[in-house]
């Protein structure tokens, strides 16, 4: 049985729902007070996970932490079309890695921002901002060429991966940290596609894509 | 160029009480620092929960431990539903009564406090806004197609100084994490004060009595806030965090709408934009702050 330790408003723990939900896999969810309540550095937490980080991930006697590895450990066991983390194209994986690191600079970045405005962590704001700036520009053009190309996703392939919901959330709410996608015309369109993938949910400060523009 | 006010000169906001902070969540006789209507202003709470106000300064600084002679010029300061309030001007005696608080059977909680990039009166008409329930906070405090707002009725009670909406009903999947299922939940929505709103609806457990749910606004400029959160709920199932969590998952889905008003302090002419039938508190609203020569925070009636 899998246990989320997990808080709403955190765009890495929804990262998990998503796949689990992409994936059909059921799961139960312990709710962490990460705010206000900093719940994510009692003790009781940091015997599961030192560094006092949200999420966690219990799968029987498995405990992990970071939700790039969490997502990687969840596609490679449950997922049966092996389209999301596909283990047997070498290539492959090595892109899905290379945006998985990317992902976690984007949550360096726009969810620090975030946190700085929503949460008043004490981070250099405008450093964050143009961090995420810089990775967004360098987004937004990878995802223009491969559009150019025929490709929908971040990595090569017909399909989404991890990838993509790696990058999807902290992208997604980067307004609340000041972080205007406005600039950004091809990641608004990836943004759009990732809300039509079937089995997509919302969490709170991300809405469900609009109808379908008729042709 | 338009050039933001940098700090406030509006009388009516200067006199007024404001939240800066939850009592629960501060640290006995450590400062505080936070900022109020574009001033530093410091906090500290001390052992027998006596709250102290003062305008930042050298010497005394956050996380540093507080002794009172080391101010000689503190602020008014209260403590009134769980949080500390100051004022900047000559405020009045007290802060708008909400009785229920005082029911000992309730649960008091700051669910939390959440920056803002908007004005504090769009959040308060937002929080005013029926409409927008089955689209923002689907599943939980509306669903389509039970999207008509009925018919309600609003007053602005000239005794209390005040704005009341009573009669409003709305259907409700989840209308609290008491719910065991959809119902047809009634509202009072009360505005008594400029910044801060308090919402009374039914209760899952007693259909005698109301939850109450409050925001209090702080204005840390005229396009930013910090949202206080007050429940003052019947709950005698779910642990603080659970209750939290569901209230902050409401308030996460209106964020990013509060965040896009455009412009992003709220216009007062009653041309600026136009409102529907289900707007009538938000227009009473609009013109209880005229009335009182609000400036602060909104785009005043032009002359």
């Amino acid at each position: 049985m899998i246990t989320l330790y997990d808080y709403e408003l955190s765009g890495n723990c929804y990262k998990l729902r998503l796949l689990m939900s992409f994936l059909g896999v059921d799961h139960t969810v312990v709710p962490v007070d990460f705010y206000p309540g900093r719940e994510h550095k009692a003790d009781w937490f940091l015997k599961l996970n030192p560094l006092g980080q949200l999420p966690v991930l219990q799968d029987d006697d498995l405990l992990l932490r970071d939700a790039q590895a969490i997502l990687v450990y969840l596609a490679a066991k449950y997922d049966t079309s092996d389209c999301w983390y596909p283990r047997d194209n070498p290539a492959l994986l090595g892109e899905i890695n290379q945006w998985l690191a990317f992902a976690d600079g984007i949550t360096g970045t726009a969810s620090a921002a975030r946190l700085h405005d929503a949460l008043f962590y004490d981070f250099d704001i405008e450093a964050a901002r143009a961090g995420a700036h810089r990775l967004f520009r360098i987004l937004d053009e990878h995802l223009w060429f491969g559009e150019q190309e025929g490709r929908d996703w971040i990595c090569s392939a017909a399909h989404p991966t991890v990838a993509d919901i790696a990058c999807f959330p902290y992208v997604m709410l980067s307004e609340e940290g000041g972080i205007s996608r406005q600039d950004y015309p091809a990641i608004r369109r990836w943004c759009d596609r990732v809300k039509r993938i079937k089995g997509f949910i919302v969490m709170s400060g991300v809405f469900p894509a609009g109808p379908a523009k008729a042709a | 160029m338009m050039t933001q006010q940098k700090t406030c000169l509006d009388p009516v906001i200067l006199n007024l009480w404001h939240p800066l902070g939850a009592i629960d969540e501060v640290a006995a006789c450590i400062v505080v620092e936070t900022v109020l209507l574009d001033e530093s202003v410091s906090f500290a709470v001390d052992e027998d929960r006596k709250v102290f106000v003062w305008r930042s300064r050298t010497g005394l600084r956050p996380g540093d431990r507080f002794h009172q002679l080391a101010v000689d010029d503190l602020l008014p300061a209260r403590s009134a539903y769980g949080y500390v309030w100051t004022s900047l001007g000559t405020p009045s005696d007290d802060i708008f009564p909400i009785p229920e608080y005082a029911e000992a059977d309730r649960r008091k909680l700051n669910a939390a406090t959440f920056g803002v990039n908007v004005s504090a009166p769009r959040a308060i008409e937002n929080f005013l806004d029926m409409g927008h329930f089955p689209y923002v906070h689907t599943d939980i405090l509306g669903v389509e197609p039970h999207t008509e707002v009925k018919e309600y009725d609003v007053e602005i009670s000239v005794d209390r100084d005040e704005i009341l909406a009573t009669r409003c009903r709305f259907y409700q999947p989840m209308a609290s994490i008491a719910s065991d299922g959809g119902a047809d939940v009634e509202y009072i929505y009360r505005v008594p004060h400029p910044y801060c709103s308090v919402l009374y609806k039914s209760s899952p457990l007693d259909e005698t009595r109301m939850d109450v749910i409050a925001v209090f606004l702080q204005p840390l400029g005229e396009e930013r806030i910090r949202a206080h959160m007050m429940l003052c709920v019947l709950d005698d199932t779910n642990a603080d965090k659970i209750i939290k969590r569901f209230q902050q998952t409401i308030f996460g889905q209106d964020k990013p709408i509060l965040e896009n008003q455009f412009p992003k302090r709220l216009p007062l002419d009653p041309r600026a934009e136009t409102p529907i039938r289900a707007d009538k508190s938000a227009i009473a609203y609009r013109r209880w702050l005229s009335q009182k020569g609000l400036t602060y925070g909104v785009i005043p009636v032009a002359n």
